[in-house]
């Protein structure tokens, strides 16, 4: 267990991916420990999307390492199932299941994949509702719900199966402005509570404010990285300044 | 409960997966109200009166003949009416099963189902029919058990085969039209492919196939009446017997579209894919008016 504490909960190491002829990721590298937030932002077509989307084996990746508690994700052998156990994933269409209600879209996983009890996973699920402020609308199926309400129904989805750490791939960028708000103040209490969260996010304000780690990336590499505080006020690469000047 | 609302966007290339347009002002829809079906009945009736009229005069009243003649007919329809329903639910069931090896992750599974699915889409329905009459034996014995394959089983089993092929089409078409983000979001969660399917996958597709589902069903019933070519007493079998009987009149062949006409209509009132069955109604009332 020793062990454990020191390794980083992800390791990326010189991860590289293409489809086809088009390599996306040229290299990444990038170490997230336990409890951590960190934040990736960079151009449209980067590559942010490509690369959460490797650490829970959406996409299969050509080169490289991607640990996630010790478990390598590039292996012909993974047990995928196990991993995506661990890693929970939101997305920024939030692909709530329209057939279900949010209480059920929340209840279906723990119940079928993770055999619970239906009593327990109820009790759960219905605090989990409450967590992200939106009790009265448990029996309500997606379409009767906002853009933001769905949202969080999503991260409560992704919640009760108790992940170690969160992919969140720009969520609230189907958003409007006013809604954008009510879901960042949810992942901000994750984070509080001390959630591993990875975000690709285009909120600058947000980002400064909840991650302990920001990473910009541009054309499948990582740029320049450090905590907001220094990757914002001093910014050293050119394309980063460049990048933060159209953004701010 | 608004569930049509996520209704989104989806693409496919079967084109009766395509979400109709809602209706736009000042164009014309053909909207059908219980006094057309009067107007119908009365034009075959009208119709069938004047090809009466031209005829020699020697035989009974037309109407005489027709009441002498409609229990008879009226057998034959729900004849037509079992063997419909029979192919459709054998079709349904082997089409899902063909329809989920297109989607399948083996190749070979996913390109035997494709290769059956096209053969069977691509044949013309007569040939199936044919095929079946034809190539089936009049029995069958299995261990000791001998089951007999009368005319109409085997062409419940020739006109499975199309449905079963387009079945298989309409299943897979409603798999592919769902956003992939469905897919990617069970995944996400540990769903296996096979709990993806059946928990999230296929309960949202039953609803997009039931249009498509029901189209096949109105065209096959319209198709029963192939079945007389190889010879079933179907309903326009008796229709011909009846014909010879009675001398020769053309009324009957504008008769006998009146079953699917009522049957057509009847349908639409109770089922859901309403615009499908008027189509239907559409094209009996053309038969009544025009002859077959
Ligand atoms: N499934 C795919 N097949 C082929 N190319 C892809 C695929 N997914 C992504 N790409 C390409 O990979 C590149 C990076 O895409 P990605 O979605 O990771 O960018 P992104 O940084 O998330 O951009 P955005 O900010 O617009 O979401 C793009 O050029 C895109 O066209
Ligand atoms: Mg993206």
């Amino acid at each position: 267990m020793t062990t454990n504490e020191e390794m980083p909960m992800v390791s990326i190491k010189d991860v590289h991916k293409s489809f086809g002829d088009l390599e996306v990721l040229k290299g990444v590298s990038m170490d997230i420990n336990r409890g951590e937030v960190i934040c990736i932002i960079g151009p449209s077509g980067s590559g942010k999307s490509t690369l959460i989307r490797c650490i829970n084996a959406l996409n299969d990746i050509q080169q490289g390492s991607i640990l996630v508690e010790g478990q390598e994700v590039n292996d012909p052998n993974l047990d995928k199932l196990e991993l995506r156990k661990k890693v929970g994933m939101v997305f920024q269409q939030y692909n709530l299941f329209p057939h279900k209600t949010a209480l059920e879209n929340i209840m279906m996983a723990p119940i079928r994949v993770l055999k619970q009890d239906k009593k327990e996973v109820e009790e759960t699920a219905r605090a989990l509702i409450k967590k992200v402020r939106l009790e009265g609308k448990e029996d309500n199926y997606p379409g009767e719900l906002s853009g933001g309400q769905q949202q969080r129904v999503a991260i409560a989805r992704s919640l009760a199966m108790k992940p170690d750490v969160i992919l969140f791939d720009e969520v609230t960028a189907a958003l409007d402005p006013e809604t954008v708000n009510e879901v960042l103040l949810t992942i901000k209490e994750l984070a509080e509570e001390g959630m591993t969260c990875i975000l690709v996010t285009h909120e600058m304000a947000f980002a400064r404010e909840v991650a302990d780690h920001i990473y910009f990336t541009d054309r499948g590499v990582i740029v320049e990285h450090g905590p907001p505080t220094t990757f914002f006020d001093e910014a050293k690469d050119p394309r980063t300044k460049e990048f933060l000047s159209q953004i701010l | 409960m608004k569930r049509s609302d996520y209704q989104t966007e989806y693409k496919t290339d079967l084109p009766v997966m395509v979400t109709p347009l809602p209706k736009t002002g000042g164009s014309f829809r053909f909207t059908l109200k219980p006094w057309h079906g009067f107007v119908i009945l009365m034009a075959c009736l009208v119709s069938s009166g004047i090809a009466y009229a031209v005829t020699d005069k020697e035989n009974a009243s037309i109407f005489e003949v027709l009441v002498r003649w409609m229990p008879l007919l009226l057998k034959g329809f729900i004849f037509n009416l079992v063997i419909s329903t029979c192919a459709m639910a054998i079709g349904t069931a082997v089409g899902a099963a063909l329809g989920l090896g297109q989607i399948s992750l083996h190749g070979w599974v996913r390109k035997a189902s494709w290769l059956i699915t096209q053969f069977f889409r691509n044949s013309p329905w007569l040939v199936l029919l044919f095929f079946a009459m034809f190539l089936l034996p009049f029995e069958i014995t299995i261990g000791g058990l001998t089951i007999p394959l009368p005319d109409w089983v085997k062409a419940i089993i020739g006109l499975s085969l199309p449905v079963m092929a387009n079945v298989s089409e309409i299943v897979r078409g409603a798999v592919l039209s769902l956003p992939s983000g469905q897919w990617e979001a069970a995944e996400s969660l540990a769903y296996t492919r096979r709990q993806t399917l059946w928990l999230v996958i296929l309960p949202q597709c039953v609803k997009r196939m039931l249009p498509p589902w029901m189209n096949l069903y109105a065209i096959l019933t319209m198709a029963t009446v192939l079945a007389s070519i190889v010879g079933v007493s179907e309903v326009m079998t008796l229709t011909g017997q009846a014909l010879s009987a009675e001398g020769g009149q053309t009324y009957w062949h504008r008769f006998t579209p009146l079953f699917y006409y009522c049957f057509s209509f009847t349908a639409t009132r109770f089922h859901g894919g309403r615009y499908i069955w008027k189509r239907n109604i559409l094209l009996s009332t053309k038969h009544c008016l025009r002859g077959p």
